[in-house]
């Protein structure tokens, strides 16, 4: 199994490319890796799907694909907000239902 | 984009938080979140391929999390990883792209759920996060929008949707 994030250039690079779109060089100015060793790496991601590349006049720019991820992120907001509403109410429910058979005794 | 999802320094995708102040003490509040875990977990809200009957999580540091139907079958979607009565409990969330159980704990992401005491009631706080761990498993998911994770997503919340409105309990 590819394990494209494994590499800790690697993750920094697509953790880089997450905030914005960047070019190789722009990349290489901000890690402590060289150009070659940076487009090794874009490589690596892209073929992983991690990374896409647009052209931009003579450079091209990448970006870090990740909207898989945030769609993840944002369907575990709601499941926990629903979850966390439903667990709050199942406490009150608990107590409502002691004291009514509290007050019944 | 909201202000919250600004990726921080260590996490590309911002966690989920949410906090809930519960009336009941602490002990009381992480036993129903354990123990009846079952009573409260919205049912559909599930990988399982059969109707749920309870949710659990197995009270011990490398227990399961699991869903059981009524026929008995199960359906594993997590593990205890840290067990600390009555204040805090850390469950990995294994669930790959497909919505189907992810055995390795490392391909995971994690979800740490606090009890701290306010007054008489308890603020319970829950942190989903490393998200980027799925990626291990399979780094095409980061771009899945029309597979993986996209697609499955829209497609699981219009169903826990329809089970709701049917189901309201």
């Amino acid at each position: 199994m590819l394990d494209a994030l494994a590499d800790p250039t690697r993750r920094a690079v697509w953790e880089r490319l997450s905030r914005g779109p960047m070019s190789v060089g722009q990349l290489a100015e901000l890690l402590p890796v060289s150009r070659p060793a940076v487009s090794q790496h874009l490589k690596v991601l892209a073929s992983a799907g991690l990374v896409a590349a647009t052209p931009d006049g003579t450079r091209r720019i990448y970006v870090a694909r990740r909207e898989g991820l945030i769609a993840l992120r944002d369907y575990l907001d709601t499941m926990w907000r629903d979850g966390l509403a439903a667990y709050a109410a199942a406490i009150d429910a608990a107590i409502d239902q002691e004291n009514q058979e509290g007050s019944q005794e | 984009m909201n202000a919250d999802r600004e990726p921080g320094p260590q996490a590309v995708i911002a966690p989920v938080r949410h906090e809930v102040l519960v009336n009941a003490p602490v002990e009381r509040a992480f036993r129903v979140f354990t123990d009846g875990f079952g009573r409260w977990w919205p049912k559909a809200h599930t990988i399982a391929s059969f109707p749920v009957e309870r949710a659990i999580i197995e009270p011990w540091a490398g227990g399961r999390c699991f869903d059981r139907g009524a026929d008995g079958r199960e359906c594993d979607w997590g593990r205890v990883l840290v067990w600390e009565p009555p204040s805090r409990l850390v469950l990995a969330w294994q669930v790959d792209g497909n919505w189907s159980y992810e055995p390795e704990v490392d391909n995971a992401s994690r979800v740490t759920i606090s009890f701290a005491p306010a007054g008489g009631q308890t603020r319970v706080t829950l942190v989903h996060d490393e998200f980027e761990r799925h990626l291990k498993a399979g780094p095409e998911l980061a771009g899945g929008v029309r597979d993986g994770w996209g697609s499955a997503l829209g497609l699981f919340a219009a169903e826990a949707e329809d089970a709701e409105a049917e189901d309201a309990w």
